[in-house]
């Protein structure tokens, strides 16, 4: 039995339209109208135990949905969703005992408690043994060094401090599934590799089943072998991350910092993209020219300040898979 | 002339249009003080039937007395401009100090739209229903209804005068509440609001008449319903220009000394 | 492993906490609350002063309906503050995060926040009964010293009940918020008089439609040993505070229908 069983969950919202001015307010009152929007549209995947999962797609597609059904704090219209056997929206509270949830925007901690006085709370609200309790606290604390922290008010942690005491307070309760949204945003890059290096350990050695929502490819770059996508409530596609990338688009980005600036770049094998002041961006097909002979090339040829080649920006390939989709 | 008085007039006019947007928050306040005058009408009826001794006021003049209490509460300067005191939380009130402008008469003109803009939607519906519905009387005559809307007129500036006052005081509390939770009670009472002035005792008239807040309410509702003769409406407009330029030569003063606090301290 | 009231009451310590970080705030919020309530009395004061009685009913009768009605009200004002935020929280997501633990929505709300500075109005409300009860000749029994535990204890469920329909309410609306303080306040405010004071609709509206007076009203009339000027029987007057409690039940069931929309539309 899969970990995490989601078979054609739709959902679908109605929103009241409302006309402007006095008299559309009136309208209003008397007669509502409303569009339907569809949220999620028979969306369906299987977790295994112990899978790290990258969840993408746009804002608004359907991604924040999908964790509040399987969190319990929605219902569906339609189809099933099983966590641990569990239908998370009729067992809301044992379905909130057996999971974790961190919004990287915001915290879970009281702001005006010092982090220690969050967590001993989240014991009781969660009802853990006392040294149940003592053993993962200790465990967490020593994994992200959250001791000098305990002390502090949360108003005072740094953003990088805060998520950390975050991820704590989520895992307190040994919860097997863990949703993170946005876990690193808005961090240093310092606190970023920390962040990720810590849910990498949690998923290869306790085995626990992550599910990571983010804007930013290079989590999903450092932690996941698999990536869904999701637009328009439909889950888009469902395979590694190469395995995307190579089906959506083979092309990479080169760009170059020019020495000086009234130069243009022409070959063959690239095309060009945009260009301010000296830096211009170009694509590229690596299965066309190899990478090395391309740059070997360029530099011989023109005066280049600096270079690097880059992977399309994770919007490129959502949009490239709307195309698709579209076009379908 | 015209580009001196212009931002000021601006603040004013813009959180006028920004309050009336509120429209079903102004109904629902409505209806409240409809509900909430009603009680106050039906406690002072039993307490007229209680007794046959006359009375310093009519049972008639106390019910307009509190429809138009319901009608112009939102006059009562009982709490401090909400977007100063989010200015003073989020210590973005230093930029106030950088507008090319007297920062006292802005604040007074953005308090005075705070005051105005919410009394405006209630105030004319609802003195319309209680004068046709609920025993409010008309203006005694012509001449009390003009003296009361000049007396009118005094009470909004008084009460402006006490609102930036107010949202001054914030500046000095770091919670940014502080004072008004004191004092709003009181100005509320002494004003007339809990209930008519002159059922007070005798010897309690005395204090009342010397205090600023019964030229908020009590001294122009009795104008417009005779209670005050018009011939003495003048020593009411008095009453209130004295305590009007107090008033605001004490706000100016201490704004000019919390800001300097902000200049030193560095907010 | 903590029950419910285990949980609670670490709520409460940690709410205490926070308030006290703000110490003068604190201070200053409850004097605050003592002075609004204050007023309130100083006025009821200064009518008995000048018209001896209300309908019969003695000063110290209505001090004892007052006290009442404050102490109770000031105990549900702690606990109800979050209840008053639901609209917010929901905005915030703050809500979906008490969804997402193992504990009930309703627990976790009256968790949300422990309101010490309403000490002020139960401090008052406590001072005024205490004072009536010495003053009134009542017949200590001990049917009547229980009956003023339950009524109190009644009231604040009753209370707590309103607060949580406004929570209700603001699962579909929080433009129109402003007219549930008709019900909660407006009742106190109603309720400071005995309810035989006031116009027939009233009385049946604040007894059949919301309970109010079967809280603030009927026992009390049992507890100060007089006729009811309504005529109720005194079995009626010592079942009454049940009803209280009844409309603390039904409110939590419809609290959950409104869950039950919110889990449903997500709005």
């Amino acid at each position: 039995m899969p970990h995490i069983l989601v078979d054609n969950i739709v959902k679908t919202f109605r929103i009241a339209q409302r006309r402007p001015g006095l008299w559309g307010a009136l309208h209003g009152v008397l007669r509502r109208e409303y569009r339907t929007i569809k949220a999620l549209d028979r969306v369906s995947f299987e977790l295994e135990p112990g899978e790290l999962v990258g969840y993408i797609g746009p804002n608004g597609a359907g991604k924040s949905t999908t964790v509040k059904v399987l969190s319990g704090i929605l219902v569906p219209d339609s189809g099933r969703c099983e966590i641990d056997g569990r239908i998370p929206w009729r067992n809301r509270i044992s379905n909130a005992a057996n999971i974790g949830v961190v919004f990287g925007q915001r915290t879970q901690l009281w702001w005006d408690l010092p982090v220690i006085e969050s967590f001993d709370l989240l014991r009781d609200i969660y009802r853990i043994g006392s040294g149940e309790y003592l053993r993962a606290r200790d465990e967490l604390a020593a994994l992200m060094d959250l001791e000098p922290l305990y002390d502090v008010p949360v108003r005072q942690l740094s953003l990088g401090q805060r998520m950390r005491c975050d991820l704590a307070a989520a895992l307190l309760h040994a919860p097997s599934v863990l949703f993170l949204d946005e876990p690193t945003i808005g961090l240093d890059a310092v606190s970023k590799l920390a962040v990720r290096d810590f849910i990498k350990r949690l998923n290869r050695e306790r085995g626990v089943t992550v599910v990571l929502t983010t804007h930013d490819m290079d989590d999903i770059e450092a932690l996941s072998d698999r990536v869904m996508v999701i637009g328009h409530g439909r889950i888009l596609s469902d395979s590694t991350l190469d395995d995307l990338r190579a089906r959506v688009t083979r092309e990479r980005r080169l760009i170059i910092d020019l020495l000086d600036e009234g130069q243009a770049i022409e070959d063959p094998d690239v095309t060009f993209i945009s260009r301010s002041g000296n830096r211009v961006h170009l694509q590229f097909d690596p299965d066309r020219v190899p990478t090395a002979a391309l740059i070997s090339r360029i530099t011989a040829k023109y005066a280049i300040k600096d270079l690097f080649v880059e992977n399309p920006p994770i919007e490129e390939i959502i949009s490239r898979l709307y195309d698709e989709h579209e076009l379908r | 002339m015209q580009s001196f008085v212009l931002p000021y007039t601006a603040v004013l006019s813009a959180r006028f249009r920004m309050i009336l947007q509120y429209r079903a928050a102004a109904i629902a306040g409505f209806v409240t003080q409809i509900g909430w005058g009603a009680i106050r009408v039906m406690a002072m009826e039993a307490f007229y039937r209680s007794t046959s001794a006359p009375q310093p006021m009519h049972l008639e003049d106390v019910v307009t007395y509190i429809w138009l209490g319901q009608a112009l509460l939102g006059l009562l300067p009982w709490n401090p401009d909400t977007e100063i005191r989010a200015m003073v939380r989020s210590g973005t009130v230093a930029y106030e100090l950088v507008r090319p402008v007297n920062l006292y008469t802005y604040w007074f003109s953005r308090s005075m739209a705070f005051r105005l803009a919410p009394t405006f939607m209630r105030s004319i519906p609802l003195a319309v229903l209680a004068l046709l519905f609920f025993g409010m009387q008309a203006p005694a005559s012509p001449e009390a209804l003009v003296y009361w809307l000049a007396a009118t007129l005094g009470a909004v500036l008084l009460s402006t005068a006490l609102t930036v006052i107010l949202s001054i005081t914030l500046m000095w509390t770091i919670s940014g509440e502080g004072v008004s939770f004191l004092v709003s009670p009181v100005i509320y009472f002494l004003a007339g609001m809990v209930i008519p002035l002159p059922l007070f005792p005798d010897w309690a008239q005395r204090v009342l008449d010397i205090l600023p807040f019964r030229g908020i309410c009590d001294a122009p509702f009795r104008l417009y319903m005779g209670h005050i003769p018009a011939t003495e409406a003048w020593a009411v407009l008095l009453h209130q220009l004295i305590w009007i330029v107090i008033l605001v030569a004490f706000g100016a003063w201490l704004l000019s000394r919390a800001t300097r606090r902000l200049v030193v301290q560095g907010g | 492993m903590a029950n419910p009231l285990a949980l609670y009451s670490h709520y409460v310590s940690i709410s205490l906490r926070s308030q006290m970080q703000y110490r003068v705030s604190f201070l200053l919020g409850t004097l605050g609350q003592l002075f609004s309530t204050g007023v309130e009395f100083i006025g009821i004061l200064a009518l008995f002063d000048r018209f001896g009685s209300l309908n019969q009913w003695t000063l110290a009768e209505v001090a004892f309906f007052y006290g009442i009605v404050n102490v109770a009200f000031a105990v549900t004002d702690m606990l109800s503050r979050g209840f008053d935020h639901v609209g917010q929280l929901v905005r915030s997501g703050e809500f979906d995060r008490m969804l997402l633990r193992p504990r009930s929505t309703v627990l976790q709300l009256i968790g949300q926040e422990f309101t010490l500075r309403r000490l002020g109005r139960f401090g008052q409300g406590a001072g005024v009964l205490l004072w009536a009860t010495l003053y009134l000749d009542i017949a200590w029994s001990p049917s009547v010293a229980a009956l003023i535990v339950i009524t109190v204890c009644c009231g604040a469920c009753f209370f707590l009940g309103l607060f949580i329909n406004i929570g209700t309410v603001s699962f579909w609306t929080t433009e129109t918020l402003e007219l549930m303080n008709v019900l909660t306040y407006g009742g106190i405010e109603a309720s400071k008089y005995p309810l035989a004071i006031y116009h027939t609709w009233f009385r049946r509206f604040f007894t059949m439609v919301i309970p109010m007076g079967c809280v603030t009203y009927f026992p009390v009339v049992a507890i100060l040993g007089r006729s009811d000027p309504l005529g109720t029987s005194l079995a009626f007057q010592y079942a009454a505070p049940l009803f209280g409690l009844l409309y603390f039940i039904l409110s939590l069931f419809i609290w959950r229908l409104g869950l039950r929309h919110y889990r449903s539309t997500g709005s």
